[in-house]
């Protein structure tokens, strides 16, 4: 098998001409969607019969949420790239996953917040979910601080992705002991195989934001990457000729 | 006739005399040795002090009192298990004598464990009284801190090795470590809780120790390959 493709993605230059090409192709989606699911939700979707118009943050709330967990995945994947095949751009690109990752898992945690004082009387509870996201939090700070606290580039690189897999393996684990820690938190209404206890008006619009923000995220990831890029190959001739 | 002395090579041998040395030099500095204990004292001697001294409501929170103290004193002292060998040069000898530095690793860890997560499990009753906890939840106390603190000292290890090439690294290895602990943490706690109020305990206890086991199986792999990056 032939595996130039492969090795290509091992190339900063054509990752970054590949990344500047794809942007727009994420972003302008990412856009129209976040748009058109936010009317449908905000104007469209009935209001929820016990949770009146309170329940509308959801369309905020899960998909960050989401993505704040698929973020941490992307990132170990990645640095599992680089650290197995040595390939410095996928470095580069679990290094810009974090602060997105880091953002998301804020602001999930701070619409749960505002979720909660309406439905819950309270802004906080140790809930499973909010605490594992608590935790989820500081996996990504501990990330970004090991990141920085290495002054050599390439050492920072493979001692963040050893402890980007070891966060893989615990993430579930955590999940889990902390759900059977503590649990009153309304019971997944997305994730259910057989039929969503959701009716479809206000599932829709969830699913449309759900999609966008992941597109949304692939377009910030593609922009911060070549950022990446630029800063590590600053000394490289092919960066002058690029930004001429 | 005297038998030809056998010289014993391999992982195991290696690992063995890891572990003696690190026992050695440990047992010939006493004063650090204590520290984490004198740590864990103060901080769980602070809570009477600071919340009440009421035996009733100090025994409420003795389990999480007992094993966030055990934790942050197991953590203290994860500091020295590589720094001083990476200062001397002696975990370059480790990389290179030839043995897996898997092993000689998981030796570390065993010393590690051996020296402040085992003191720490044997002192907790003694501070579990000071809190007001019967003695008939002892026996719970001392088991669910044994096998805890067996997996506290392996994330350690990750942790110690990740942050070798981090000059001041202390707060940054808290930091690393805490949240992949609160798993320990949360059935840890719930173990003793039971066994504080004398129900039986054998379910958070099977956690703990299916923790321990799957720590032990990785843990060592990502700690010797966290030691090679530092070292690089």
């Amino acid at each position: 098998m032939n595996w130039a493709w492969f090795h290509k993605f091992g190339s900063p230059p054509h990752i970054y001409r590949i990344a500047g090409t794809l942007t727009p192709w994420f972003g302008w989606p990412a856009g129209a969607l976040i748009v058109a699911a936010a009317y449908a939700g905000l104007v469209l979707a009935p209001p929820d019969y016990q949770q009146g118009d309170g329940f509308r943050i959801i369309y905020v709330h899960a998909p960050s949420a989401w993505l704040s967990v698929m973020i941490y995945g992307v990132m170990a994947t990645a640095a599992a790239i680089g650290l197995i095949w040595r390939m410095k751009v996928a470095h580069a690109a679990a290094a810009s996953c974090a602060g997105i990752g880091a953002w998301f898992t804020g602001v999930s945690l701070i619409t749960g917040m505002l979720w909660g004082k309406p439905m819950w009387g309270t802004y906080w509870v140790w809930d499973p979910r909010l605490t594992a996201q608590l935790v989820l939090l500081f996996l990504y700070l501990g990330y970004m601080g090991l990141r920085s606290g290495i002054d050599d580039l390439g050492r920072a690189d493979r001692a963040s992705a050893v402890l980007a897999i070891v966060g893989v393996v615990n993430i579930p684990i955590i999940r889990y002991s902390v759900e059977w820690w503590n649990s009153i938190h309304q019971a997944p209404s997305v994730m259910k195989m057989d039929r969503p206890s959701m009716p479809m008006d206000m599932l829709a619009p969830l699913l449309m934001m759900l999609l966008g923000f992941t597109l949304y995220f692939a377009a910030v990831m593609l922009v911060r990457l070549r950022a990446e890029i630029l800063r590590r190959e600053r000394s490289a001739s092919w960066v002058k000729e690029a930004l001429q | 006739m005297t038998p030809p002395r056998l010289v014993r090579t391999g992982v195991l041998a290696a690992a063995l005399k890891v572990l003696e040395r690190d026992l050695r030099l440990a047992i010939r500095r006493p004063g650090q040795l204590l520290q984490p204990l004198v740590f864990f004292a103060v901080v769980t001697l602070l809570f009477p002090l600071g919340y009440t001294p009421e035996l009733d409501k100090l025994r409420a929170i003795a389990p999480g009192v007992l094993w966030v103290g055990a934790l942050l004193a197991s953590m203290l002292a994860l500091e020295s298990l590589f720094r001083e060998d990476a200062a001397d040069g002696s975990l370059e000898q480790f990389l290179i004598c030839g043995q897996p530095l898997v092993g000689l690793v998981a030796a570390k860890t065993l010393a590690h464990w051996l020296l402040t997560g085992l003191p720490l499990t044997l002192m907790a009753p003694l501070l579990g009284i000071a809190l007001g906890v019967p003695v008939g939840a002892m026996p719970g106390i001392l088991s669910s801190l044994a096998l805890g603190s067996v997996t506290l000292s392996l994330i350690g290890a990750v942790g110690a090795g990740l942050t070798l090439g981090v000059r001041r690294g202390g707060v940054l290895l808290s930091l690393l470590t805490l949240p992949l602990a609160v798993p320990v943490l949360i059935f840890g706690a719930r173990a003793t809780e039971l066994a504080i109020a004398g129900e039986s305990l054998t379910g958070p206890l099977y956690l703990l120790a299916s923790l321990g086991v799957l720590g032990a199986t990785l843990a060592p792999l990502a700690a010797a390959a966290a030691v090679r990056i530092g070292l690089e």
